[in-house]
């Protein structure tokens, strides 16, 4: 199988300038809304809170509020980049060019997930200012971060080719994943819960996530690492599963 | 008579596209049946020519050029481009393939220089500035190339779409319906683009309800219509058989019979020796100097007439001419 690495680089190129062409509303308001909650239940609230697991408030709520802001952005980027040449009919091109399920999916994809990376180092560096926590794992760290951000990209490309209205885009990020990542343990560990809450939460993906990615930080938290790697890995397999899919029989891209 | 074989090659003529028993079946949606788009379509393109897909709208010519270019899946039947089979060898095709859709389908935000620099890496191109500014400059767009495409008139932004076309070099270029709403001075324009195109090698399929833009412009001509390709020819011999001028003459005195001199001329008299009438031409010009040479001869002739009433056929009506001669051959 080939691969046409022009193309694919020219596409990631092209997205990352769109990127650009929006930088404020991009970055400006997912850093915003996480200075908010690192005032709000960092600083303000955090003070007068128990430590969990060891770890003052504040640092714990570091890695789910990172993810809160890196699932819905990976998500909603990803799926505008490709929404957009499908709304506007600019997708023809694409179509018509000499680029298959790996081009695309490195030049979209790829785009959307270098975007979710430089957020995610600058809600870390903002969250420097609000909170002191430190990384056990650092490098286990990045690749947690790059992993998600990944999977969470893949599925918002999937998104944005379902997505036949504006409302359909912004309803997963907004509808499912925001709710589901507040019940995940952002703000709490699921130790916390009374039965049988504890047990309900244990079906929502997101606590494999914000524990993962919380291991990485501190080391310890409510679910093994292997565990929540090894969901993530599966989920991300599983997108591009149905990305393969979906490019060979032409569904929402080919009449 | 159909044959499942490429047609011969006498040696002369390159085929560069050869599309056999080409199918498209859209599924029906709710009780509304299923839609033949193309039926059974066999079409050979020769190298460097311009060929002119001539069909009313909904005939199937976009569906056509989808179907090569890869926005639509075909139902069956094979596409062979440059010697190459579509099923394997696409993506080698489609990098020599430009193509230039009807809708002015582009991201408006985008600066013209950067969306045609786009295009030629899309398709796998190493940048070359020094060929996009030749193509921008080619068309017009070079003074343009650092204004956002929705600053452009409809005009303007149809350039950038055929700019973005031809920034990988193609040797096959699809231009669907190129003038529709276009007006008259970029239509010129358009033309003298294609004719360019033409000098430098490029082969050109276009697709147009204009019968007189398949004949100001290409050197074959098909027609299509219901999905159906109804002929191939090239376009003196298809103007032939497609052009038709009417003209009614309403006499100032009722005629008992026609005039000799008349009898070369394709008239009969009618309405109770009223009106003479006159069918006839071939589409490039022969018809409407018979019908003046027919006026003059009844001056001559001293048969005075009220009124001159003369039109060309329209598409539709030499298409249900062509249909209908299928219909009786076949």
């Amino acid at each position: 199988m080939s691969f046409n690495l022009t193309s694919a680089l020219t596409i990631y190129r092209n997205e990352l300038l769109r990127f650009l062409r929006t930088v404020f509303g991009s970055l400006i308001s997912p850093v915003l809304t996480t200075c908010l909650y690192f005032i709000v239940f960092g600083a303000a609230i955090g003070g007068r809170m128990d430590q969990v697991g060891g770890v003052d408030y504040g640092a714990f709520i570091v890695p789910g509020l990172l993810l809160l802001t890196m699932l819905s952005e990976s998500t909603s980027n990803a799926s505008f980049g490709i929404y957009m040449p499908r709304f506007t009919g600019s997708i023809y091109e694409l179509l018509s060019a000499p680029v298959g399920v790996a081009e695309t999916l490195v030049g979209f994809v790829g785009a959307a997930v270098t975007k979710s990376l430089i957020l995610a180092l600058i809600i870390l560096t903002t969250a420097t200012f609000f909170v002191d926590y430190q990384i056990a794992h650092p490098v286990f760290a990045f690749f947690y971060i790059l992993l998600v951000a990944s999977a969470f990209s893949l599925l918002g490309f999937i998104l944005g080719l379902w997505a036949d209205g504006f409302e359909k885009l912004q309803m997963v990020p907004l509808l499912i994943l925001t709710p589901l990542t507040f019940l995940g343990g952002t703000f709490y560990s699921i130790d916390m819960l009374a039965e049988p809450w504890r047990t309900v939460a244990l079906f929502n993906p997101i606590v494999y996530l914000v524990s993962g990615l919380r291991w990485t930080f501190y080391g310890q938290a409510d679910v093994d690492i292997a565990t929540a790697t090894g969901l993530t890995v599966g989920f991300l397999i599983l997108c591009v599963a149905v990305i393969t899919v979906i490019f060979h029989t032409g569904w929402r891209l080919r009449e | 008579m159909k044959s499942s074989l490429p047609a011969p090659n006498d040696g002369r003529v390159e085929t560069i596209l050869d599309i056999r028993g080409l199918t498209k079946t859209y599924p029906g949606r709710g009780s509304a049946p299923p839609v033949d788009a193309l039926k059974n379509v066999d079409l050979t393109i020769r190298k460097g020519e311009i060929f002119a897909l001539l069909g009313p709208n909904g005939a199937g010519k976009t569906t056509l050029i989808g179907a090569v270019c890869g926005m639509v899946r075909p139902t069956s039947g094979s596409i062979h481009a440059f010697g190459l089979d579509m099923k394997h060898d696409w993506r080698t095709m489609r990098a020599r393939i430009g193509l230039v859709p009807q809708e002015m389908s582009v991201d408006i935000f985008e600066k013209v220089h950067r969306s045609v620099a786009y295009s030629r890496g899309l398709f796998g191109r190493k940048a070359d500035p020094a060929r996009i500014e030749e193509v921008l400059r080619t068309l017009s767009l070079w003074d343009k190339r650092d204004s956002q495409l929705r600053a452009l008139s409809g005009g303007m932004k149809r350039r950038v779409l055929i700019a973005k076309a031809l920034a990988h070099d193609p040797d096959l270029l699809f231009l669907d319906e190129p003038t529709a709403g276009v007006d008259v001075e970029l239509r010129r324009d358009m033309w003298n683009t294609i004719d360019k195109l033409r000098e430098q090698g490029v082969t050109v399929i276009l697709t147009t309800h204009y019968i007189e833009e398949a004949e100001e412009m290409a050197d074959r001509v098909g027609v299509i219509n219901k999905g159906r390709i109804l002929l191939v020819d090239d376009k003196d011999a298809i103007m032939g058989r497609l052009g038709r001028t009417e003209a009614e003459f309403t006499l100032s005195q009722p005629l008992a019979s026609l005039p000799a001199s008349l009898s070369d001329l394709p008239v009969t008299l009618e309405n109770d020796g009223r009106t003479i009438a006159f069918r006839g031409g071939d589409g490039s010009g022969l018809g409407k100097e018979q019908v003046a040479a027919l006026a003059q001869t009844l001056v001559r002739e001293n048969i005075g007439y009220t009124a001159i009433d003369q039109r060309e056929s329209s598409l539709e009506d030499i298409f249900v001419k062509l249909v209908e001669e299928e219909g009786a051959t076949s």
